[in-house]
């Protein structure tokens, strides 16, 4: 305790994490790497805030942090990470507190966290499924609009339109988009085993059930979760 | 003296000259399928050099770990796999086709090399999960910095400029890096962050002329969970669109990008913003094409522009190949395999013209 504010013990958690050490070594609060922060061009947020509070080593408004909506709006780009004239990397913070808060199962307290479901079952789930993070069926039409009438007309068309292109779409082998093997997939399982990923994967679901059972749905099921990829009361005005 | 700009020279890196063990990207082949074949065909059958294209590699999974869902000690699992495969295989230089893994690799290798006990970590899970030894790789490139490598090579054995054929002038290339080339470690890209001269180096090599603009280092707006999930998608055309009222007045020729993303995201928000605003940003009044730079390569080495994939971009592409004397046959453009009639895509306000149109026309 100092002044009489809880200390350290997130702070401490954080520094667990290798890109917290190498993202903050002391903050002059420039603001730098707001000046050139997408998400501080479109959000109503503030990198050098974000680090200014992480470095009050205060717990309560860590644990503020790591329960808002703040913490999910960085695009991860880095551009921070160049600019910042004292070595820090305002994107690596974001980066261990998103894992933090995600360990804690405070994510789904804010809006923009719980989207990590969605993420979990697109993304993740297609990597374990077809070794890659996207393959054309995964990027519906339907939720993809903006990706305009050439890509209905591939998806409508793969075979035909990747086949003039790629012999190997979608068959075992060399070459693009073609099929992984099973023994790879098998490995790829493993590491998620092995490393973690799958225990990351079952701490989404398991606070978004719970969440999702306390906002009145039948759990973190497929309402839930188109839920949470649509839904967005977010104002920025 | 050498102005600010001459300081791209300040960063140069060594890029292997043969052997190269391929790591595909997941958006790249998506999307530009025949970019991946372009940079094959140019390498081994135009260069002549030995690239291995390894069945057995996957997804390095960067987006799900800038998503934040796949640990970084799972990726950093699954990037040790890939270096393994690669010293099994008999190679030492990785050359990586997408941005994100390439900043991943980068991120990971220094990681290593700073936290030792994160690489050791690492062994341990790889060898627990897939018996495999960690092998550090010689040298990690982007497959631009191989293009860039190559490119006088590349350049006289041209059969194109990137000139317009009607004027005699260099096209106006507007060059966007993407960010994970160089914004996360500098000195692993050509240029570095601040004045990367990756992609200008082949514009100048290959005839063209590179645009400088305001936002011309400015992120394309994937931001990863930012266009992955449909409630965030105003980041990512408001980023673009930055970008592209930034860039407009300059009146390029085209946009060429260095990552698979950005060149995608730069085409599709064009049609989005078409379709929402009526507003184009090409100087006829259509959209402004964006190739990838192995699109570029390609035509400039008089490949086919259907078979380097081009009727896959939503902003069409024949303006340019008229102005660059481009053969090509429309006709051809939308058809599958063997030369089978599918149908076409619907029409799009960004390829209309302002003679088809009924929304107001950018000045």
């Amino acid at each position: 305790m100092f002044f009489g504010f809880a200390m350290d013990k997130y702070y401490d958690m954080l520094l667990e994490d290798v890109r917290f050490r190498e993202g903050l070594k002391a903050c002059m609060n420039c603001g730098v790497c707001t000046g050139v922060c997408p998400a501080a061009e479109f959000y109503d947020y503030d990198p050098r805030q974000i680090v200014s509070i992480v470095q009050t080593r205060n717990d309560d408004a860590i644990e503020e942090l790591l329960r808002s909506e703040r913490i999910w709006y960085c695009g991860e780009c880095m551009s921070c990470r160049p600019r910042c004239p004292r070595g820090n990397t305002p994107g690596y913070v974001i980066q261990a507190l998103r894992t933090l808060s995600q360990k804690l199962g405070f994510f789904v307290e804010s809006e923009k966290g719980r989207q990590q479901l969605c993420l979990k079952r697109s993304i993740g789930e297609n990597i374990l499924r077809t070794g890659y993070c996207l393959t054309p069926q995964l990027v519906r039409p339907e939720t993809h609009p903006e990706q305009g009438p050439v890509w209905r007309w591939i998806v409508a068309n793969d075979r035909e339109v990747y086949g003039r292109l790629t012999p190997s779409y979608d068959r075992e082998g060399a070459g693009a988009l073609r099929r992984i093997d099973r023994q790879s997939l098998e490995e790829l399982d493993r590491i998620f085993e092995v490393s973690g990923g799958r225990r990351m994967f079952d701490l989404i679901e398991k606070h978004s059930d719970r969440k999702a059972r306390e906002m009145g749905y039948d759990g973190a099921d497929e309402r839930y979760a188109a839920d949470t990829f649509s839904r967005n009361t977010t104002r920025n005005d | 003296m050498a102005g600010r700009g001459a300081s791209w020279s300040e960063y140069q890196k060594q890029i292997a000259d043969d052997h190269y063990y391929y790591a595909r990207s997941c958006i790249r082949q998506n999307f530009f399928p025949g970019s991946e074949r372009a940079f094959l065909r140019i390498l081994g059958e135009e260069l002549g050099r030995d690239i291995c294209d390894d069945p057995r590699h996957t997804s390095c999974t960067g987006i799900g770990y800038h998503s934040d869902i796949v640990p970084l000690e799972t990726i950093m699992t699954v990037v040790a796999r890939q270096f393994a495969l690669m010293a099994e295989a008999g190679y030492e230089h990785l050359v990586t086709s997408c941005i994100t893994s390439f900043g991943i690799y980068n991120e990971i290798l220094n990681t290593w090399e700073e936290f030792p006990e994160t690489e050791e970590r690492t062994r341990r899970y790889l060898k627990e999960a897939t018996g495999r030894e960690l092998v550090l790789p010689k040298s990690v490139s982007h497959t631009s910095d191989v293009v860039y490598h190559f490119r006088e090579q590349i350049a006289a054995r041209a059969r194109r400029r990137l000139v317009n054929v009607q004027t005699g002038e260099p096209l106006r290339v507007v060059e966007h890096i993407g960010c994970h080339y160089a914004k996360i470690f500098p000195k692993s890209g050509i240029g570095g962050a601040e004045f990367p001269y990756v992609l200008a180096g082949m514009i100048e090599s290959w005839g063209g002329t590179c645009i400088d603009y305001p936002e011309r280092r400015h992120c394309c707006g994937f931001g990863f969970r930012n266009y992955l999930v449909q409630a965030n998608r105003g980041y990512s055309i408001a980023n673009s669109h930055k970008k592209l009222e930034s860039m407009a007045p300059y009146k390029p020729d085209f946009i060429v990008a260095n990552c698979p993303g950005c060149s995608m995201f730069l085409d599709k928000w064009q049609y989005a913003i078409a379709e929402m605003e009526g507003t184009t940003y090409g100087a006829d009044g259509r959209g402004i094409p964006v190739l990838t730079y192995e699109e570029m390569a390609g035509l400039v080495l008089g490949y086919d522009p259907w078979e380097l994939g081009m009727q896959f971009h939503q902003v069409d592409v024949e303006p340019l190949l008229r102005k660059m004397g481009v053969e090509f046959d429309p006709a051809a453009k939308y058809l599958g395999r063997d030369g089978k009639y599918i149908g076409r895509p619907e029409a799009a306000v960004v390829n209309s013209g302002p003679d088809k149109r009924v929304y107001r026309i950018r000045e």
